[in-house]
């Protein structure tokens, strides 16, 4: 335990000195920056239809949004800036309206400025999807009334509601800003091609190989982007990766690596590789479907979250997997977060593992399930998939639960997930911009959110979730996320929060200017990114 | 021979009939669903209307008989359609990647026959020397050896030799050049799966080269061409080796077919945008009209390459021809 507190205070040490080091240097011009996407090609280059990490790793250099989270303060959940408005704006008429004025002088790759009507068109796709239109995350944005551009330099979006997950939804990182004209006489456009306003300028794309992208000479902020151009190589293994960070083939891979790839690198090439590390907003979560016996008892339920020993082996695991944090269903550190003592609180995550297993047993026993047996559906994905199942197996074994695990790969897992077919199941919930009131989306009840494959209805909760999001006072708002989060891992034991995902970046020391954020979908545009060789 | 040709050809197509239904039906059989993994393999949530679209979209919406009808009928006009998962049409998708299969096997194939051909024949010439003993070991080592596991030690191999020599860790480009663009990087990207694979290939036939030898040179003909006083090398070349290859030909043709898809797992050690990379990730997503169309161009290259192999039959055996 020790160890693993001094190597987190050296690591935190080494992350400050860093950003010291880099604050205090010029950025220099010129070179191409190399780097992997830890991924086959994703299904198409159009941001606003697609959901993985390898359309952003890939397309995110040639777009503006319209803001975004603070690039030299990613690691902050609640710093957002603009991009392509002027000033962010002070909502008015109760929190329900927000004007946002455009930037002069913006131009797309082929010359066309860009005004208020893009940016109005290119949101409207993605929160008011015509027929026929794929917009996944239409849902983060159910508080949006209406999008207007009331003249060629103004944005307003009215809300049904003021709520104060309507900043963070909208510094959505796929939120790219397309040509309307295009989009006018094409609406799949931009699903196979490329025109934005980026720091980048598209100049190639390989399917399945590689995306290419030189300067954007016209790019709006001065000076930026530092770097002459970029390329992305798809390498979906892990061991290829590995490999090409060792011998200089690229300078970096943007997702993150485990704990053991981090020390073999470094062990290899000690000084010449920086590591940039920090929580991620993806949890492991076992989801119970209470529409098979005898998950339908809550108790079944509670004894299950007791039974994990999350305090002392969470550190144990991070030694070896992307885990690192016990926290709630809320990401850690964020202000709606619960603090320790209100964490402790919880089933589950009391400090004394012995007392909540008796109770665990206790329970078992009250519900007439002391030999409780059941097999656990996990996605055949190592890291940390197959990590946290075994530690799960192994923390319920110790009150007399006997579980197997079953590994399926991730097309099978989900359909069997979507059927219901599974008692337990260990899954991911991964977001971009931290925006805990919509992250928990896929805990609402199963008429609510399609992602919550529990099987069950809860009016309680629903209403304990609606007071969160319309609370608009920082510290109300903390109280009622607390309630919602206790309903939702204690009083009826739904989910049972695992561990927090942890994110390690370890990249070629001479590669400057970039900073790691609590996701790998954000802070992608490399327009900060310069090369010190 | 002209009759003989026909009745391959014309046997060539119900069993591409057969082929497409055999994969039409067991990609439907696999559990899963193409706008699920789209969608939702990052975690993140996305709403039932989406998934609706995605259906709609895609076109897996509609009965399985009248997708089965158009996968038919897009094959009798050599249209494939497009990719379920990038939009792109099939015939783009397949093209891009089979330049890199297609130099890997060629080369790994011309690796193996190099090998295997001349090793095999000392050996059988040497039967039970330390030459026999020596080639029969590297042989067995071969077969036993996995590709990807050969594939990775190779690489660490001169990741380590580099740092070690120059300080500085080595190794080929991760992303592919064509030959006729960097023939040097070319080359230094596609030798190392070259090897690794024809390694393999060549321990097999180099087994099948020994024992085919073995048996020929026990053949009375032989016995004969020795006795009339024949060169030796006349004998071995000329009458032994030329029938000793039949088999070994079966095997090279039936290897190289295999290779075209077959390469799953070395063109994710070497990160090759290959044909079998292509056929792991079309089944990952459930892209049933790329999938169905891989397997139709593997079974075509299998149907072609036996054609082939039995060509050569006759080329190499007259009585074939004469029959």
């Amino acid at each position: 335990m020790k160890i693993a507190v001094r190597a987190a205070l050296a690591i935190a040490a080494t992350a400050l000195l860093a950003d010291a080091g880099q604050a205090a240097e010029s950025p220099k011009r010129g070179g191409t920056l190399t780097y992997m996407i830890p991924s086959d090609a994703p299904p198409s280059l159009d941001g606003h239809r697609e959901t993985t990490y390898a359309t952003a790793h890939t397309a995110a250099p040639f777009y503006s949004v319209l803001i975004r989270i603070n690039p030299d303060n990613p690691a902050s959940t609640t710093d957002f800036v603009c991009d392509l408005c002027t000033e962010m704006p002070q909502p008015t008429d109760a929190g329900k309206t927000y004007t946002f004025r455009i930037r002069d002088g913006v131009k797309f790759h082929d010359g066309t400025p860009l005004t208020a009507a893009d940016v109005t068109k290119s949101w409207q796709e993605i929160v008011f999807p015509d027929e026929g239109l794929l917009s996944p995350r239409q849902s983060n944005f159910m508080m949006v009334d209406k999008i207007k551009a009331p003249d060629p330099t103004t944005v307003v979006f009215s809300l049904k509601y003021a709520t104060t997950a309507f900043l963070p939804a909208l510094a959505d990182p796929y939120a790219w800003i397309y040509e309307k004209a295009i989009l006018d006489k094409d609406p799949h456009w931009y699903e196979k091609n490329v025109m934005g306003s980026g720091p980048f300028k598209f100049a190639g794309y390989e399917t399945g190989q590689s995306i290419e992208g030189v300067r954007n000479p016209d790019y709006y902020r001065q000076g930026q982007p530092y770097l002459d151009g970029f390329k992305g190589i798809y390498a979906a293994k892990q061991a290829t990766r590995i490999d090409a960070l060792r011998s200089d083939r690229a300078s970096i891979e943007f997702r993150g690596l485990p704990p053991a790839a981090r020390d073999e690198l470094k062990a290899a090439l000690g000084d010449q590789i920086a590591v940039q590390e920090s929580d991620w907003n993806c949890g492991s979560v076992v989801t119970i479907n209470e529409k098979v016996k005898p998950f339908d008892d809550v108790r079944v339920r509670r004894a299950l979250t007791l039974a994990i020993d999350r305090w002392n082996g969470v550190p144990a695991l991070s030694k070896i997997a992307d885990v690192r944090t016990v926290g709630s269903i809320v990401f850690p550190g964020d202000p709606l977060a619960p603090n320790k003592d209100e964490l402790t609180t919880i089933a589950g995550f009391g400090t004394d593992i012995e007392k909540s297993r008796a109770e665990a047993k206790r329970l078992l026993k009250e519900a007439g399930q002391e030999n409780l047996s059941f097999e656990m559906l996990n996605r055949d994905v190592d890291q940390p998939y197959k990590y946290v199942g075994i530690w799960a197996v192994d923390q319920w074994s110790k009150i007399g639960i006997k579980v197997t695990q079953k590994m399926m790969p991730t097309g099978p897992w989900m359909e069997t997930e979507r059927a219901g077919n599974f008692s337990v199941d260990l899954q991911a919930n991964c977001h971009a911009v931290v925006n805990p009131l919509i992250d928990v989306q896929p805990y609402l009840p199963s008429s609510v959110s399609a992602q919550n494959y529990g099987n069950y209805e809860d009016s309680e909760e629903m209403a304990l979730y609606g007071k969160a999001l319309h609370e608009t006072d920082p510290q109300k708002q903390h109280e009622a996320m607390f309630r919602f989060a206790k309903h939702v891992m204690d009083t009826q034991a739904h989910k049972l929060m695992m561990a927090w995902w942890y994110r390690i970046v370890p990249y070629r020391a001479y590669v400057k200017g970039w900073k790691i954020s609590p996701s790998h979908y954000i802070n992608q545009d490399l327009a900060t990114v310069w090369l010190d060789r | 021979m002209h009759r003989y040709l026909v009745s391959r050809v014309l046997l060539v197509f119900p069993t591409l009939l057969g082929a497409a239904a055999l994969v039409f039906i067991l990609m439907r059989l696999i559990p899963g669903d193409i706008c699920l993994v789209r969608l939702g393999s990052g975690g993140t949530s996305f709403s039932a209307a989406a998934l609706a679209a995605c259906h709609a979209e895609i076109g897996i919406d509609r009965p399985w008989w009248l997708q089965f009808l158009d996968f038919i009928w897009g094959l009798a006009r050599f249209d494939f359609g497009t990719s379920m998962w990038s939009g792109k049409p099939v015939i783009q998708e397949i093209a891009s990647r089979f330049p890199v299969s297609l130099e890997v096997a060629v080369m790994a194939t011309l690796i193996a026959i190099a090998i295997a051909i001349p090793l095999g024949t000392i050996s059988a010439l040497k039967q039970n020397t330390w030459i026999d003993l020596a080639v029969r070991t590297f042989s067995i080592a071969g077969i036993a050896t996995p590709s990807f596991w050969l594939g990775i030690m190779s690489i660490l191999l001169v990741l380590d030799l580099t740092q070690a020599i120059s300080g500085h860790p080595w190794m080929p480009s991760i992303d592919y050049v064509p030959l006729w663009k960097d023939p040097i990087r070319n080359l230094s990207i596609v030798m190392l799966p070259a090897i690794t694979v024809g390694y393999r290939y060549a321990a097999v036939s180099m087994r099948m080269t020994r024992s085919a030898m073995l048996e020929v040179l026990r053949e009375d003909y032989i016995r004969t061409a020795r006795a009339k006083g024949l060169l030796e090398k006349i004998v071995i070349n000329r009458h032994a080796l030329k029938n000793a290859l039949l088999p070994v030909v079966t095997v090279i043709g039936i290897e190289f077919a295999f290779l075209i898809g077959g390469l799953v797992v070395t063109e994710q050690v070497f990160n090759l945008n290959g044909i079998g990379r292509l056929m792991v990730l079309s089944v990952q997503n459930q892209d049933y009209t790329l999938t169905q169309a891989l397997v139709m161009l593997v079974v075509t290259i299998a149907i072609v390459s036996n054609m082939l192999v039995d060509l050569f039959y006759a080329w190499l055996d007259p009585r074939i021809r004469l029959a």
